[in-house]
């Protein structure tokens, strides 16, 4: 019992944290927290299933495409809903612009895809019971993309800079880097580590177009928690909420365990609105 | 003289303009009356459908359009409305209760919950209040499919039944619509009060809205709850409307009707949003293809309003400013007005600083400063850039708290970085730029000063009773008196974006000359004036002093310095350098060679 909250906790707390870093990656280059996260994360589950279940494609060409595909969204996000409003960034027309967006998306799917969750294919059949694959996937990927991630900023030229443009636009952009391209990179990035959260969390939240909306707010919640644009908070927040909302779950229920991470969401907030790890606002005058 | 027949005609002018605004609403109330007699029951529905949206969209308005707040959820107080009166009418948990009866405690309901989903605004930037009605509204549905003794769960249960002469398809209808007027009535007299003005300057001047007293929270509150009232009363008659509701009924895609009806319609209007509803619920059922498209639609929508036109359909209804505003208007402040406005509030206190110290970071900002501003003095703060002087402001108006050091107002101290009591100190202050209210008018941004003296309660400026209406006239007659003042009466009624900048500076004096203050702190008011805008204001700060108050000047402009000015204080790295008459400062050598130059 203790071992399943366990690895079912870990397990959606994994796609929690990658999502979480999806709101992160996108927020690095543009200070913009876009609604299309969640969607993203619902299409990595809906183009699993549809490459390598509907169309019968090999797992890895199915994982590629799929990867190629949600990028691709992410780059559109960016044209469509994030550079139009960069200008007037404290108007918070983003809020808006990625809210329709990530609303297109899913009437979208809703309409070509349909409207009830569709299974995800098993990709190894390794493992049972706890062990089983659907349970070891997400963390896997999630730790092999931290890693990535942490190879990318630390050691590549490109990811260096990724961390300049974060740490300050204006001097970045004084320095002669590529500031726009730069945002798209991101954003790509950021469709590709979506993708792969629904890709990963397939064999436990189906290919279901409603997706959506629940991983923007599961995904939020650790971002909220550990503070705008830190990885390493959204992380420890995705695994802490993933068991504390199973541990509810099998506890009170699975109705009122989403009460009690609402509830706790708002009262952690309000008591600390930037997030446990986070950084204090900026000067107003 | 003349200027009584001005008044006078602005406001006969206002009178006018006022009915002709109602006529819209009418039209529109009279269609909704006549439609049983001219169209099928199907269109009742639909037309009884719009009322009860619009019941929940004119609260909506004022949390989206007035105060800004992107509360994207609004359809969990729907539902909660909708439930409690189905659940108390039906007596599921307690002895059952008239339909009457159920609406009202719903709509009771509804003002609390209205304050608990709001409550997170009042700390949380927009996307985490955006996120967290989202998850309001998913948790609602939830509670409402899992609660299954009271709700039914997914089976749902039975509207209320309304009594006599409401129960017939025709009579619903007439009812929704009283509902419908009445909220239109109740939101637009909010929109229109100095809640209204204060809701739109915390949204787009916060930082202004501070130096004038207005609190956001307890705003945001009082609007909360009017909002959440009118959203679940909107839910009670839905359920009634739609006579079974089961939680399929209220989905997310409802909630964006709402939101989006708002945005369509355009911020800071109340025709706008009530034609976007409109617009809204009757698109998808003439055009019945597109019913599956809605949501998609509404998205659509949203993104082209957002990125092409995002004044909304208010925007191309305000033919009023798109009149080209008369050229080469100049701005003549009338120093004689000032004297009527600000001449019984002198005080004999004095503004005093003591070693005041502030540092950002490495950097001390101020280092130690003792100043003294005086009731009926010109103080002049200069000194050359990054001294301290905009520093000095920010501290005395609270929006910076300094780390030692005392602020005292007459006997009492100030607190320090307590923004929002400054303006019942009588301290009022512009700012370097001009932090305007861009889509309200000139007169409009001027009245935000008067907000504190209101006395009228929020109830009573909801139904319009007489002490605030006479409230009302008194502010607007003092503001049209500050515009006078300042020399902007011929521009009153413009939107105020659309001034130039010289005419903005002044349009921030009058707005601090709305609040009669005791003290007047202007931040650099001379900047991009030209030289004969300059030499008028110099006029006009000299008449406020006359009148008793006591103003701070920070300036780079130094012959206006020196000719004003009855006491200067030149600071250098957050220190005072010199302090003196202008004829001493004129000849201090250290001052000369730091900042004036040989």
């Amino acid at each position: 019992m203790l071992a399943s909250i366990l690895a079912s906790g870990l397990a959606v707390g994994a796609v929690y944290a990658l999502i979480g870093i999806t709101y992160n990656t996108m927020f690095a280059t543009s200070r913009v927290m876009s609604f299309t996260a969640g969607q993203l994360g619902m299409l990595g589950g809906v183009f699993g299933s549809l490459f390598i279940l509907k169309l019968g494609l090999p797992s890895i060409l199915g994982l590629l495409l799929m990867l190629a595909a949600c990028a691709l969204i992410g780059v559109m996000t960016e044209i469509v809903a994030v550079r139009p409003v960069l200008k007037s960034l404290e108007q918070h027309l983003y809020v808006l612009t990625t809210l329709a967006v990530a609303l297109l998306i899913q009437q979208f799917t809703a309409i070509q895809w349909g409207t009830e969750p569709q299974p995800f294919p098993r990709l190894f059949a390794i493992g049972s019971g706890v062990w089983d694959e659907k349970y070891w996937l997400p963390v896997v990927i999630c730790a092999v993309t931290i890693i990535g991630l942490e190879y990318l900023y630390r050691r590549t030229l490109v990811g260096r800079a990724f961390v300049a443009i974060a740490e300050d636009n204006f001097a970045a952009r004084a320095l002669g880097l590529p500031e726009r391209n730069l945002r798209i990179a991101s954003y790509a990035l950021a469709g590709a580590i979506g993708g792969l959260a629904g890709f990963a969390g397939g064999q436990l939240l189906l290919a279901f177009f409603a997706n959506g909306p629940l991983l923007n707010f599961y995904g939020f919640i650790p971002v909220a928690l550990g503070g705008l644009g830190n990885n390493r908070g959204a992380v420890i927040g995705g695994l802490a909420l993933g068991l504390f909302q199973q541990a509810a779950n099998f506890w009170v229920g699975g109705i009122f365990s989403s009460v009690a991470v609402f509830t706790l969401f708002i009262i952690v907030l309000l008591a600390a609105p930037q997030g446990l790890f986070g950084a204090a606002a900026s000067r107003r005058v | 003289m003349s200027a009584t027949t001005s008044e006078a005609t602005g406001i006969e002018a206002a009178g006018g303009r006022r009915f002709a605004a109602l006529l819209p609403f009418l039209a529109l109330l009279a269609i909704g009356l006549v439609i049983p007699f001219v169209g099928n029951e199907y269109w009742v529905l639909i037309a009884t459908r719009i009322a009860i949206y619009w019941v929940l969209i004119s609260g909506l308005n004022l949390v989206v359009g007035y105060a800004g707040q992107l509360a994207i959820g609004y359809v969990a107080l729907f539902t909660l409305g909708a439930y409690t009166t189905s659940v108390l009418a039906a007596g599921n948990a307690t002895p059952p209760v008239p339909a009457f009866a159920a609406l009202g405690i719903a709509g009771l309901a509804g003002a609390v919950f209205g304050v608990v989903v709001g409550l997170p605004a009042l700390r949380l930037r927009t996307f985490y209040f955006a996120i967290s009605t989202l998850g309001f509204a998913t948790i609602v549905t939830q509670i409402a499919l899992a609660w299954q003794d009271v709700t039914g769960g997914g089976i749902g249960l039975p509207g209320p039944t309304l009594p006599e002469p409401f129960d017939t398809v025709t009579g619903l209808l007439y009812l929704c619509l009283a509902f419908a007027a009445f909220s239109t009535w109740i939101t637009a007299n909010i929109a229109r009060s100095r809640f209204g003005r204060a809701l739109v300057a915390v949204r787009d001047a916060d930082v202004a809205a501070e130096a004038t007293g207005i609190s956001k929270p307890r705003l945001l509150v009082l609007v909360f709850i009017l909002a959440g009232a009118l959203a679940a009363v909107a839910g009670g008659l839905f359920a009634s409307l739609q006579t079974y509701i089961t939680p399929d009924a209220f989905t997310f895609e409802l909630s964006l009707l709402f939101f989006i009806a708002v945005l369509i319609g355009g911020r800071g209007s109340i025709l706008g949003p009530l034609l976007g509803t409109i617009i809204l619920t009757v698109l998808p059922e003439i055009a019945a293809p597109l019913a599956a498209w809605s949501t998609f639609l509404y998205a659509a929508l949203l993104l082209v309003i957002v990125l092409a036109m995002p004044g909304g359909i208010a925007a191309l209804l305000d033919f009023r400013n798109r009149k080209p505003l008369p050229p080469g208007r100049a701005i003549a402040p009338r120093p004689d007005a000032v004297r009527t406005l600000v001449a019984h509030r002198a005080t004999p206190d004095i503004l005093s600083l003591r070693g005041i110290v502030l540092s950002f970071g490495g950097v001390r900002a101020i280092d130690g400063l003792d100043l003294e501003v005086r009731p009926g003095q010109i103080h002049g703060l200069i000194g050359p850039n990054g001294s301290g002087k905009t520093t000095t402001l920010n501290v005395i108006s609270g929006y910076y708290r300094p780390e030692t050091g005392s602020m005292m107002l007459g006997g009492h101290t100030l607190a320090a970085g307590r923004t929002t009591d400054r303006a019942a100190h009588g301290i009022a202050r512009t700012f370097q730029t001009p932090r305007l209210i861009g889509e309200a008018s000139v007169l409009e941004n001027v009245m935000i000063g008067g907000t504190i003296e209101g006395r009228a309660t929020f109830l009573e400026a909801l139904l319009s009773l007489p002490r605030h209406r006479r409230e009302e006239r008194v502010m607007e007659q003092r503001a049209r008196l500050a515009l006078a003042a300042v020399g902007l009466d011929g521009v009153t009624e413009v939107r105020a974006d659309r001034l130039q900048h010289s005419e903005l500076r002044f349009m921030e004096i009058a707005r601090a000359l709305m609040q009669r203050p005791a003290f007047l702190l202007l931040d650099e008011p001379a900047a991009g004036l030209s030289a004969e805008e300059i030499r008028r204001l110099a006029a006009l700060i000299r008449a406020v002093s006359a009148g008793g108050t006591g103003v701070l000047l920070v300036e780079h402009h130094a012959d206006l310095i020196f000719d004003i000015c009855d006491h200067v204080t030149v600071l250098n790295l957050g220190r005072i350098l010199a302090a003196g008459t202008p004829g001493e400062i004129r000849v201090h050598k250290e001052v000369v060679s730091a900042y004036l130059g040989a």
